[in-house]
């Protein structure tokens, strides 16, 4: 069971080279091993979304893959979405708009509103609801971070030409 | 204003929130960069070096005598340190009581930190095993053995009562309030109705899982519990008193905290099991629950049958409320003794004006998971019963549902209104302000009922099912008797503030930062705020029953206040001014109506000039720093109600809330935003356990929701949108910012108001008598 293997997780620009068992997740990986705490575990079978980071482009469950299956490939976590002190514009429509309380979903949500909207800028609100409601948040009710969210996708889009 | 209030202390009405700085106004998180960046601390992010793993042997039946434990296999794994039965630590007591302390006749039935001979629900924690990591303790627990004799299972707390233990019934206490001659209400009604209706097993289910961690200081012999939340120096003093610990010698500390909701926080068998671990095994120990064991473990509540009845005169004046309870408490007594069962009783009358009122509960300990306070616990419940009450004697009488409800509130002449039991040491309410019928008219012009009812009734002729549904309650919070807090101010004018509270994500230290901005004169997002460290402070509410922000809040003004003082005694002096003419503006000191450029003196200076051994000091203590204590005998009383829009799909039984408003009035508010957010997010709470959400249990008291695909939260698809209309008509005259609690105001009615609704929009008065509503009960009311 200690037979471990060597991968490369590059995350938010940054190579880790770590050596992990076949079975350990990638979300504990990015936790434990690469010290990324941002990444949060809320369910650990897929279905709260706090863990959510965006591989190669796509918003991912990280509690629902093994970190081997991750090796070599490009993941942004949480961490990655300020630049230095500049906040991300979802990081700062969050706070101006109360779309957090205990801020345990939050860095999944983010994560998966930032995929969503890098991918389709002008996407539909009812298809970005729809998105965003395969994330969980228990304290909030939605309302505020649909609010944060939508702020944030104008300002994301940029004036328009 | 009657004598209630005599001997009490009271206050004028407070300043408005336009006559305010910060105080009342929708000021942005402090809370917030670190949370959105990734920088949290939960329990699961903090790390000893050199620490263990715990992980939790459990239980899979739910009732039976523990034969054997062997645990020969498990020890062999490489990794594992160590695994703890019952036998390890039976010098240990049970986990002890927290709040309702005088519930002597329930303490047999406290949990055991590891079972004791027998199991008693589906997750009951047998061993505990201690490895190098986590992975491997949880592979070492599946390698324990254990042999359990099965008993029979009590599941339903209104079947008969089995046993506990030899010679000990499961029907743990039979508790009362009433007030009143409730035999002569019955006996002259005109009308009487009668219910038999069930509140489903709701819980908190906070996005963070528990989490514990047990460090042992040897050098300074101090035991330290991380990952704490709601109650650390609650928590603390039962601690000490379990393990046999000096005070000095044991400390709480808390992080960030994922969610709590009454649940989160309360002293459980693994955190004292951290701690033992801690320092027998000298290592460090982290204990990190997967969602599995928080589904079947942590506390649930509000499981309970209420066989019900209620008496009215010709006018529909009521006569009398006669309750008798079916309290679900679960396989043990946990923190909380009997409150949940005791709260329901003593707020069953809510808002309205009842002559006479009898409530009888059964306290029953069946074979499920321990039960114990969850968001407006006992008032989600009882205002559900009572409001169903309302709707089926309107019904019954033909009169209007407003209407009947309207004839029944306590007017606003009637306050304070005071609602005392006749049993011995059951405590009095005392509703310190209101006015009920005020928010009622507001509530329904905001939420456009008339204009509703018109509109619907156009939807029906189409042929759709659409309701509308009212719930009206009287929230409690901010109980006594007193905290304290400390604050400074330091060399750079930056400023420290030190509570006994706790923050669960509520918004505690931005509110607190701007009861004391405002009451110093200082920018708010300068104020460092402290809580949930025994450490820092020797005494601590934390963060339950809506309290936070009334008892601390008021000991955070009266330090502030009192840290003013101090600032304009030496400042009178230094600038040779007389403190009558002094304002404290933005951390600096300065003549009031003064023009730019006037006389001034910034409180970064003065706290540079107040060292120790200054001679300005003249015999004063140095430092620009102070302590003060906020006292209080009395509760508070906030008001709401909620109103609801549903709609319900008849082929698939699907009810749909289609909007949703929240009136409730705060006495003052301390940040809107803070207020809107707690009230939406407790709404949507509230719709889960009305619809959604329940944790059911099989014949055998097998938990069927250990999953979250089991047991559904609410996600953004299910929600309306939710309004919120907050007021300040009746501010509490018990505290100096008339402020009242938040944090229950937005749950507490939802499932009277959506069962409301969904009658309406069936055309089945009095059809729901069972929270949550799910589509399969919808097809069987419908059938």
């Amino acid at each position: 069971m200690s037979d471990t293997v060597a991968i490369t997780l590059n995350i938010n620009g940054e190579d880790h080279r770590v050596s992990v068992e076949a079975r350990r997740t990638l979300a504990d990986t990015i936790r434990e091993d690469c010290g990324k705490t941002g990444t949060h575990i809320g369910c650990e079978h897929g279905v709260c979304g706090s863990c959510t980071v965006i591989i190669d482009g796509e918003p991912m469950r990280s509690c629902l893959m093994f970190a081997v299956q991750a090796d070599g490939r490009k993941i942004r976590t949480v961490e990655g979405l300020a630049k230095g002190d500049e906040l991300h514009p979802l990081q700062r429509a969050f706070i101006d708009n109360h779309g957090l309380q205990c801020g345990f979903c939050t860095p999944g949500f983010l994560m998966l509103a930032t995929a969503v909207l890098e991918k389709e800028p002008d996407i539909a609100d009812g298809d970005l609801l729809d998105a965003l409601s395969s994330n969980l948040c228990r304290c909030t009710g939605y309302q505020n971070i649909i609010k944060a969210v939508r702020q944030a996708a104008i300002e994301m889009r940029g004036p328009r030409k | 204003m009657t004598d209630h209030f005599a001997g009490a202390k009271t206050y004028p009405v407070p300043p408005t929130t336009e006559e305010r700085t910060i105080l009342g106004k929708r000021a942005v998180r402090l809370e917030d960069p670190p949370l959105v960046t990734g920088r949290g601390r939960y329990a699961g992010d903090i790390n000893f070096p050199r620490q263990l793993h715990m992980r939790m042997v459990r239980s899979s039946l739910a009732h039976g005598v523990i034969k054997s434990i062997d645990v020969a296999e498990a020890l062999k794994l490489p990794g594992v340190v160590a695994i703890w039965t019952n036998d390890d630590i039976n010098e240990l007591g049970p986990v002890d009581f927290r709040a309702d302390r005088g519930a002597e006749i329930l303490k047999p039935y406290r949990q055991p930190v590891l079972a004791k001979g027998r199991v008693r629900y589906v997750g009951d924690p047998i061993a505990a095993v201690f490895a190098e990591d986590p992975y491997v303790a949880e592979d070492a627990a599946e390698l324990v053995e254990v042999e359990i004799d099965e008993l029979p299972v009590v599941v339903d707390s209104w079947a008969t009562p089995g046993e506990f233990e030899p010679g000990r019934s499961t029907e743990g206490a039979l508790l009362k309030h009433s007030f009143g001659d409730i035999e002569a209400a019955f006996k002259k009604a005109h009308v009487i109705v009668e219910l038999d209706l069930f509140t489903g097993r709701h819980s908190g289910v906070p996005m963070e899982t528990r989490g514990a961690l047990g460090y042992y200081d040897s050098a300074k012999d101090i035991l330290e519990l991380h990952g704490a939340a709601k109650v650390p120096h609650r928590n603390r003093e039962t601690l000490v008193k379990m393990l046999g610990r000096a005070p000095k010698g044991l400390h709480v500390h808390e992080s960030h905290v994922g969610g709590g909701f009454g649940i989160r926080g309360e002293l459980y068998p693994e955190d004292v099991l951290v701690l033992v671990a801690a320092m027998r095994l000298g290592r460090p120990i982290k204990w990190i629950e997967d969602r599995r064991e928080h589904l079947m473990c942590a506390n649930q509540g509000r499981e309970q049958r209420h066989k019900v009845r209620i008496a009215a005169d010709k006018d529909g004046k009521l006569l009398g409320i006669d309750d008798e309870i079916f309290h679900d408490q679960g396989a043990y007594v946990r923190t909380h003794g009997a409150n949940v069962a005791n709260r329901t009783m003593c707020m069953m009358t809510g808002g309205y004006d009842i002559p006479a009122y009898r409530a009888v509960c059964h306290y029953r300990l069946t074979n499920k998971t321990p039960c114990a306070t969850y968001r407006a616990p006992g008032r989600y419940e009882s205002t559900f019963v009572r409001e169903r009450l309302m709707d089926a004697l309107a019904d019954k009488m033909g009169i209007d549902r407003i209407e009947l409800r309207r004839r029944n509130l306590i007017g606003k002449s009637q306050m304070p209104y005071l609602i005392e039991f006749e049993e011995q040491g059951v405590e009095e309410l005392l509703y310190d302000s209101g006015d009920y019928e005020l928010l009622l008219d507001k509530g329904l012009k905001a939420f456009r009922w008339d204009e509703r009812k018109v509109e619907i009734a156009a939807r029906r002729a189409k042929g759709e099912a659409v309701g509308l549904g009212i719930a009206i309650f009287v929230e409690e919070s901010g109980r006594g008797p007193s905290d304290g807090a400390k604050m400074s101010v330091d060399a750079t004018g930056d400023m420290e503030l030190i509570t006994g509270g706790a923050s669960l994500g509520q918004g505690f230290e931005t509110s607190m930062a701007q009861i004391a901005a405002e009451a110093l004169g200082v920018d708010y997002q300068r104020i460092t705020v402290v809580h949930g460290q025994t450490d820092r402070i020797a005494q601590g509410i934390g963060a339950h029953a809506a309290r936070a922000t009334v008892l601390t809040g008021g000991a955070v003004n009266e330090t502030a206040l009192k840290l003013r003082a101090k600032a304009l005694e030496f400042g009178s002096e230094l600038l040779q001014l007389p403190v009558g003419d002094l304002d404290i503006v933005n951390g600096v000191i300065v003549k009031k109506g003064a023009p730019a450029g006037g006389p001034s003196l910034s409180l970064a200076d003065l706290a540079k000039k107040l060292t120790p051994g200054a001679k300005l000091l003249n015999g004063r203590d140095p430092h620009l720093a102070v302590e003060a204590w906020f006292n209080t005998d009395h509760t508070v009383f906030p008001y709401g109600i909620h109103f609801a829009q549903v709609r319900v799909d008849k082929q698939t039984g699907q009810t749909v809330c289609e909007s949703f408003l929240i009136a409730y009035d705060i006495g003052r508010a301390v940040n809107p935003m803070l207020v809107e957010g707690q009230l939406v997010g407790g709404a949507v709470q509230g719709l889960g356990g009305a619809l959604f959400e329940e944790f059911a249990y099989s014949e055998t008291g097998e938990p069927l929701a250990v999953t979250m695909v089991d047991y559904l939260l609410p996600t953004l698809g299910e929600v309306p949108k939710i309004d919120v209309l907050i007021t300040e008509d009746a501010p509490s005259p018990m505290n100096p910012l008339g402020i009242k609690g938040a944090g229950e105001g937005g749950i507490n009615g939802v499932g009277g108001a959506i069962a409301s609704a969904i009658d309406d929009a069936i055309g089945k008065p009095g059809a729901v008598v069972q929270l949550p509503v799910t589509p399969q009960r919808m097809k069987a009311l419908l059938a």
